[in-house]
């Protein structure tokens, strides 16, 4: 694996007024160009951990590291530029009036050139395929739309990190597929790391490493393939397994001769054609 | 109450320079007791032509009959809040629409505002925590301080507590852990069981509209494309895929099978069990 950009020293973290730690003494590493999954039941602090990573909360106790700058109140905004952000919830995201002073805001903020600007802007709204859309009013998208804009606020920002909590939830099966391969080719081209909170484990699935949230723990870590082994215990804590892993395993309770659990449906419809072959 | 819409339009910013239409050509009947899902792509029409069935917005052509009552372009409506109480809604996003104190106030929000007694209303709003599945120690919380999917589970027991005769649902497990999303989607189908709730689902996942509903209805660019029983719309799923859209994931694998392994199956599995069984049939019928 390569290096370190991310690193939480046991992190804890507690709402004011709450009586349970929303993070409890978590720890993990993220590594620079990968895309890492994070899954958990609904209030496992899934949330908490990315308003922590981005400075939105301060740790009680524990560290989190930034490439090498700790995180705290003098350093956060440094920080800030460095991790991108897209909430749950797109709606409370909107400042602009039209969809392309919207994903221009931020630069203006960060007192972006003009030129620069407006290509920077084009390029992002290019990347989620909401060019067509360039003088609506983000009010009047669609829940998808929106949300498409939203990233490409963030995309124009040009951080290290992107943080996409939950933002693909809301996207049709075409919408979400788009949206997560465009992010995808900006990691592939090194230009982003990315750590996505979702509920979707077909999602996860193609992550590099999934972490496994469980009440304000981290549960476990691994590989999707690690990960899935896990089965009836991913189902305890209130998740699920893939859609060919749970196939393959009804397809054995029918007594076919098959190989364990298949992370994707090619791989499962394979070992049912050589199966086949052999009948 | 049975809800029909009769060759409905929809503009936005009807007169301006930015008018759109949104949807066109729709023609609907929702029967009293039905289940029936809305599938389409983002920006196919689906929240627009939700918001016609409790008459939040009006057609600006054609008419939309909900009970007695009809809603046409260019007429006057009064008396719209019986309709708002009888037809539920609960929306994209519905966290959006939280902003009293507490989880308790906010449910009994809707039903104090149509005129349940505060008492009524409290009890209601025990009952509806129950079955979306959140504990009594959260009324007192501000719904500000509870996760993502907490949130969306007080916005539905907020509907549910306002005990409407169709419920209209726009995505409401988006946000949801996978468990959320069973309990919540079996909590609807058992109150379409058990109570005869009419029940108008907007949803993805092809899996929960084949699971669930009587019918379906598939929008495309802003009008009706097909409806059918799930068993009819998943028999020609070439044409669903066609359209870009999604096939439950049986389905798909079938499709899949079909052409790699030379099989044929007889009718579309909507479940992954039948799936199994139909595998192990016509690969030993092929073997043979
Ligand atoms: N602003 C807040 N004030 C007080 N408590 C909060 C606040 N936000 C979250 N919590 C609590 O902290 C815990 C962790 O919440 P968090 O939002 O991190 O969960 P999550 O894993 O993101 O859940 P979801 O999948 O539902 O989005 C929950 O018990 C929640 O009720
Ligand atoms: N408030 C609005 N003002 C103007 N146009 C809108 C508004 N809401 C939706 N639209 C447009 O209407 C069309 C249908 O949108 P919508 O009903 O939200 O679709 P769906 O719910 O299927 O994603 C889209 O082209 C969308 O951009
Ligand atoms: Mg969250
Ligand atoms: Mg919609």
């Amino acid at each position: 694996m390569g290096e370190k950009l991310v690193s939480l020293n046991d992190v804890t973290f507690k709402y004011e007024g709450q009586d349970r730690n929303a993070v409890d003494c978590v720890s993990f590493d993220v590594y620079k160009g990968e895309w890492l999954a994070i899954v958990g039941h609904n209030g496992s602090g899934k949330s908490t951990l990315a308003k922590l990573l981005n400075g939105l909360q301060f740790a009680e106790s524990g560290s989190i590291t930034i490439n090498d700058i700790e995180l705290s109140e003098a350093t956060v905004w440094d920080a800030r530029k460095k991790v991108g952000m897209v909430f749950q919830n797109p709606d409370n995201q909107f400042v602009g009036t039209t969809v392309q002073d919207d994903v221009a805001f931020g630069l203006e903020n960060l007192g972006v050139q003009h030129q620069m600007m407006v290509e920077r802007v084009q390029n992002a709204l290019n990347k989620v395929q909401m060019d067509q859309f360039l003088n609506q009013e983000p009010h009047h998208l669609s829940g998808g739309q929106k949300q498409r804009v939203a990233i490409a606020g963030v995309l124009a920002l040009q951080p290290d990190i992107i943080i996409l909590d939950e933002a693909t939830s809301m996207l049709d099966p075409r919408g979400r597929e788009e949206v997560l391969h465009t992010v995808r080719e900006l990691k592939d081209e090194n230009i982003l790391t990315v750590i996505s909170i979702t509920h979707d484990l077909e999602e996860a699935a193609k992550a590099d490493r999934i972490i496994v949230m469980n009440q304000g723990l981290l549960y476990r870590q691994g590989t999707p393939d690690e990960i899935f082994q896990l089965e009836g215990e991913l189902v305890e804590l209130g998740l699920d397994i893939p859609f060919s892993v749970k196939l393959g395993k009804a397809l054995r309770e029918q007594g076919l001769n098959l190989a364990d659990s298949h992370l994707t449906e090619e791989e499962l419809v394979k070992d049912l054609c050589e199966l086949n072959s052999r009948m | 109450m049975r809800i029909e819409l009769q060759d409905v339009e929809y503009r936005y910013q009807m007169n301006t320079p930015f008018e759109s239409l949104a949807i066109h050509d729709v023609n609907i009947e929702i029967n009293p007791g039905s289940y029936v899902a809305i599938i389409g792509h983002t920006g196919s029409g689906k929240s627009t032509l939700l918001q016609h069935l409790n008459a939040l917005i009006k057609p600006t052509k054609g008419r939309v009959i909900i009970g007695e009552r009809t809603i046409e372009s260019g007429r006057k409506e009064k008396q719209l809040r019986p309709i708002r109480q009888k037809v539920g809604i609960v929306f994209q996003f519905p966290e959006h629409q939280l902003f009293e104190e507490t989880v308790e106030k906010d449910i009994c929000f809707g039903p104090v505002n149509f005129g349940i007694p505060k008492e009524e209303a409290k009890i209601r709003a025990r009952k509806a925590l129950k079955q979306v599945g959140l504990a009594e120690e959260i009324l007192e919380k501000s719904p500000f301080d509870l996760s993502g999917g907490q949130m969306r589970r007080v916005a539905i027991a907020g509907m549910l507590a306002m005990q409407p005769e169709v419920l209209v649902l726009d995505e409401p497990t988006a946000g949801l852990d996978p468990r959320g999303r069973k309990e919540i989607m079996d909590m609807f189908y058992q109150l379409h069981k058990e109570q005869g709730m009419t029940t108008v689902l907007v949803t993805h996942s092809m899996e929960d509209a084949a699971r669930y509903a009587d019918e379906i209805v598939i929008m495309h660019q802003g009008t009706v494309y097909q409806k059918g029983t799930p068993f009819e719309i998943f028999s020609q799923p070439e044409q669903l895929m066609e359209l870009g859209l999604d096939v439950p994931d049986t389905v798909r694998v079938q499709l899949k099978l079909q052409k790699e392994l030379g099989v044929r199956f007889d009718h579309p599995c909507l479940s992954i069990e039948d799936l199994a069984l139909e595998v192990k049939r016509v690969m030993e019928r092929g073997s043979r």
